[in-house]
């Protein structure tokens, strides 16, 4: 079995078979958080059809808890309501990972936010009439 | 799985040998080295018997060496053991900024304590100048503390030079040569150190066992009270064992020590030019040639540290990372950013430790594993020579 820092096996399992990995080119909406000099940085691209993030893509520059947390992050939101992706929680992420080091929970906070993020800028693009 | 330990300046094997001749101290002659009967005079003799041999490796005298815990307990011995017994003479310390945890924040306890520290920048290879040692000598000094080696990019300090300008300002001088000793010869003598830090486990010698050289005449304050061992300067049941470990490590190192030098920086030369070869915008770090044998440091640009030891540890390679990751602070090594790397740059950085049980094959596997391992990681990463890291991170310096 593989041991890396405390990680479950599902976080190893994400690290090394990240989902949705990349970024959608006409995307509706963007969540960039973090900052590289921490060590972690995440964008989150989402696709909107009928008020559902029909697709979203991730890229991570962090360590392996941040790849893990975004991939898991894009999995639990794929597919739901923009208003059901808001209630995605890091403890959710974190669950959905069996349980991250609690200095590794930050990363999943960051997996929150990064969606968050997205939705914000579709909803406030929509605003601006865009 | 292959299993490829490369992260020796973290730790390195017990040797055979060396566990070969603890045992006995382990088992039947468990005596406590204070004692009068036989259990206790046979411990004892072996504890001087490698005193003998550990002042030898030095160039010391065997008076002038304590048996400590670790590498940790004797640069907290040699700083606020000269900083606290010479209080009277002045309340100022010299230091680097790319020291090892175990001296930086000893002298930041110092500060609390109402002592001055000096923290003296390196250059862009991790090099303290003596002169700035010089310049920074006040008639307040009672001790300069710069490492003999850096643990994290091996960079090896002008130790001789900077002895020289303690010696001409008549200040005392520590060098913790934790990362050296078992690696390249030191004569204490020569060198001119008053002080000088060891560890047992980075030469292949047991945990819990290191040493501290003081040169006779040094004013120093313990730092264990409550017993005579170690002529009143460190007040503890000896480490029997440990410390005849220590010895017998110690002892091996000098007969393999200058091949196995030629060896790793030929296996470490091999890992680096064929890094460079096979992968793009990766840094060196540290000094290019004054550098210890096996340690090679190196930035992966657009990608983070941990992310790249998961991939080699899965991959079945042990090696280090200086990012933060690592630890809960987050940001990067205290000793790239001193070197005046890049803050996102420094998080990539990865350390590979080379020792004894390395060989041309393993350094190979770690080239065939690597490279994809670092395009995969880029490949996810939201920055790329496309999409770079935002100025504003940071000092910038790019491609040395």
């Amino acid at each position: 079995m593989a041991e890396f820092g405390w990680y479950s096996e599902k976080v190893l399992e994400h690290y090394q078979n990240p989902r949705n990995v990349g970024e959608i080119k006409d995307a509706d909406g963007v969540g960039v958080v973090g900052n590289p000099v921490c060590g972690d940085m995440m964008k989150i691209t989402i696709k909107i059809r009928d008020d559902r993030i029909e697709d979203v893509k991730f890229r991570t520059f962090g360590c392996g808890a941040a790849i893990a947390t975004t991939s898991m992050v894009t999995e639990l939101v794929k597919g739901k309501t923009l208003e059901e992706a808001l209630q995605v929680t890091n403890q959710d992420v974190a669950e959905a990972l069996d349980g991250l080091p609690p200095i590794k929970m930050h990363c999943s906070l960051l997996a929150e936010e990064a969606i968050k993020a997205a939705v914000e800028d579709y909803r406030d693009k929509m605003a601006n009439g865009q | 799985m292959k299993r490829i330990y490369m992260d020796h300046n973290a730790t390195t094997p017990l040797r055979e040998e060396a566990l070969e001749a603890m045992l006995p101290y382990l088992r039947e002659e468990f005596g406590n080295a204070s004692s009068l009967h036989s259990f206790g005079t046979r411990a004892r003799r072996a504890v001087e018997a490698t005193r003998e041999e550990v002042a030898a490796a030095l160039g010391a005298r065997a008076r002038e060496i304590i048996f400590t815990g670790c590498g940790t307990e004797s640069d907290n011995q040699a700083i606020k053991g000269v900083a606290f017994a010479n209080r009277d003479k002045g309340n100022h310390v010299i230091t680097s900024r790319i020291e090892h945890k175990a001296v930086l924040q000893t002298c930041q306890y110092l500060e609390k304590q109402g002592f001055r520290v000096t923290y003296l920048p390196v250059d862009e290879y991790g090099l303290v100048n003596p002169d700035e040692v010089a310049q920074a000598i006040t008639d307040r000094t009672v001790l300069v503390s710069v490492m003999f080696a850096n643990n994290e990019v091996g960079t090896i300090q002008p130790v001789a030079e900077i002895a020289q300008v303690c010696r001409e300002k008549g200040v005392y001088f520590h060098t913790d040569a934790v990362q050296v000793v078992g690696k390249l010869p030191i004569d204490v003598v020569k060198l001119g150190v008053d002080l000088l830090s060891l560890s047992a486990h980075k030469f292949y010698g047991p945990k819990g066992v290191g040493a501290l050289y003081v040169r006779k005449g040094v004013k120093i304050d313990p730092l264990l009270h409550g017993g005579h061992q170690e002529r009143g300067r460190r007040a503890a049941t000896e480490n029997v064992a440990g410390i005849v470990g220590l010895g017998k490590a110690i002892e091996l190192r000098l007969g393999e020590m200058e091949v196995e030098a030629k060896r790793l920086t030929t296996l470490r030369e091999r890992l680096y030019t064929g890094l460079v070869a096979r992968v793009d915008h990766v840094y060196l770090n540290g000094h290019p040639t004054q550098r210890l044998p096996g340690t090679l440091n190196v930035c992966f640009e657009y990608i983070e540290g941990e992310g790249i030891i998961m991939g080699l540890d899965l991959a079945g390679v042990a090696v280090s990372s200086g990012s933060a990751c690592t630890s809960a602070t987050l940001s990067p090594s205290h000793v790239l950013l001193a070197m005046g790397v890049h803050p996102a740059v420094a998080q990539g950085s990865i350390r590979f430790g080379l020792g004894r049980e390395n060989t041309e094959e393993d350094v190979d596997y770690v080239l065939e594993t690597l490279p994809p391992i670092i395009e995969r990681l880029r490949a996810m990463s939201m920055f790329s020579p496309q999409s770079p890291f935002p100025e504003e991170a940071g000092p910038q310096r790019w491609g040395h």
